[in-house]
């Protein structure tokens, strides 16, 4: 029995100065059999898995992941939560999740510091202008909150801002979600790996996978460093390696794996409420609870697992960043890391069924996966459960880019993300 | 972030260069006769290896010449570097 986080249960393991707390999931061995295996324990992963036990009762059910859940791109990003997509796919697919986030901390019995903070997209020439409106459009129209703010509301949204028009890339206006926000990214892992181990999935840390038996057209199983573990349905949700577990049961996907960087300053105190984003200088900042400015740069454009990246590319978004808040200049920073992102051609996501029965892939979120992982959680879960996709996530299916469906939300919703 | 070998410029430093994705994808010799799956395979499909791949790269500040180029992704060492139409070495 899972013991509940509240008030009470804190003030009483502070009188036993916090070393009585229960564990919070399980360290299992892998059990012989399964009834579905999930491949990546990540927060999409875990919030699949707690899915599939909660909604669709497959409680004989497992994660495994190579090294500690949450160490991937999970505990790399930079946090935003948002939902403000052009495209009516991604519009659904994206504010399915956000309608998840908001009472997430509750459903889970795990603050996951879900902050609503709001979303400011800047625009910086007459074509952002033009697109932007185009999104507040669309968005309104897909029931989602968007608002247009003109040079001076950007200003009085956030005053640090330099929107002097003499600057580079003057700020000639922005869209502002105000429902968007950030999320601590372990918090969600931990409170989904939590939940879904409550109701009996096994998660299991250390297990990296090293081929999929399949019988014809079928999975029989994977081959894990922990042994072969019979099961009928895989899904595997690897982000950066999605490609490496398809070469093992011989699927080739639509991906080129990239290192995506981010960096935190050094901790100050609160000077920045929200979340400002800008496309066409790739610059992104917000301010973690710490006090840390968090700070998103772009992605490389060789394929690369190293979970590095070039300088350059950090060296071009801190140029942006003080360009846009010169109030910045003697911030020093403090970390900087890489993650492994997964790119589809059309920059939308898969979560699909494969040509192998029994295999299903979530994968191709890229730069923006952690928005989603409620949603994308809930959804490939219910595909996997019932071997169809849910209508939220029928468009982005793997057959889209033999049938030319492509969701495209590259160039034209401009988000960075 | 690393030194790029150019067969034409010699050494220089990666910034300097763009990658243009994995090489000898060949194109379509009959393009009209393709089936979508065909189609779907050429445009989009990717072996995305971690380990050695084979790629093109282009010197797009420098002689803006195109070559070819063996590097390994889990580390980003290079193997080997070769013009445009030459055959692989061998590693």
């Amino acid at each position: 029995m899972r013991n509940k986080y509240s008030v009470f249960s804190l003030i009483k393991n502070a009188l036993s100065y916090h070393e009585n707390w229960q564990r919070a999931w399980k360290d299992p061995a892998p059990k012989k059999e399964y009834d579905a295996v999930i491949v990546g324990g990540g927060g999409h992963g875990l919030a699949t898995a707690y899915y599939l036990a909660k909604k669709h009762k497959m409680n004989n059910i497992a994660v495994v992941e190579k090294g500690w859940i949450g160490g991937g791109n999970t505990g790399r990003n930079t946090t935003i939560i948002r939902s403000n997509y052009l495209w009516d796919a991604s519009a659904g697919l994206y504010d399915h999740a956000l309608k998840i986030w908001e009472g997430l901390s509750q459903e889970l019995n795990y603050n996951v510091m879900f902050s609503q903070r709001g979303v400011m997209n800047l625009a910086h020439n007459l074509q952002d202008v033009r697109d932007l409106k185009r999104r507040t459009h669309a968005n309104r129209l897909n029931g989602i909150d968007a608002v247009y703010l003109s040079t001076e509301e950007v200003k009085k949204f956030c005053p640090i801002i330099n929107t002097s028009p003499d600057i580079r890339y003057p700020v000639l206006g922005g869209t502002l979600q105000r429902r968007a926000g950030t999320a601590r990214h372990d918090a969600v892992a931990w409170g989904y790996a939590r939940g879904a181990d409550a109701m009996g999935v096994d998660i299991i840390q250390n297990c990296e996978v090293k081929g999929i038996k399949r019988n014809g057209d079928s999975v029989e199983g994977i081959e894990t460093t922990k042994g072969f573990i019979k099961t009928k349905k895989v899904g595997v949700v690897a982000a950066g390696h999605s490609s490496v577990i398809a070469n093992m049961a011989g699927l080739r996907l639509p991906l080129e794996s990239k290192p995506l960087q981010a960096l935190v300053s050094e901790p100050v105190k609160p000077i920045i409420d929200t979340v400002v984003m800008s496309n066409a200088v790739h610059a992104y900042v917000s301010q973690s609870d710490k006090g840390e400015l968090v700070i998103g740069a772009g992605t490389d454009d060789y394929v690369s697992y190293t979970q590095k990246g070039s300088h350059q590319i950090v060296e071009g978004t801190l140029n942006a960043i003080l360009e846009l808040y010169p109030i910045f200049s003697r911030m020093r920073m403090l970390r900087q890391w890489g993650g492994i992102v997964d790119i589809c051609p059309d920059a939308s996501p898969i979560l699909s069924k494969t040509s192998i029965k029994g295999l299903y892939f979530n994968c191709g979120w890229g730069t923006g996966g952690f928005k989603a992982t409620p949603g994308s959680g809930d959804l490939f879960a219910h595909t996997i459960a019932n071997d169809e996709p849910h209508k939220l996530n029928a468009a982005f299916n793997l057959n889209r880019f033999v049938s030319g469906d492509l969701v495209d939300e590259h160039g034209a919703a401009a988000v960075a993300h | 972030m690393f030194l790029i070998n150019c067969p034409y410029c010699g050494e220089r430093d990666q910034q300097e260069f763009k990658a243009g994705g994995e090489a000898h994808i060949e194109r379509p010799k009959q393009p009209t006769e393709l089936s979508d799956d065909e189609w779907a395979e050429y445009l989009f499909m990717r072996k995305n290896i971690k380990g050695v791949q084979f790629e093109r790269w282009n010197h797009s500040h420098g002689c803006r010449k195109w070559f070819n180029m063996i590097r390994d992704t889990s580390n980003d060492e290079i193997k080997a570097i070769y013009k445009m139409g030459e055959k692989p070495p061998s590693q």
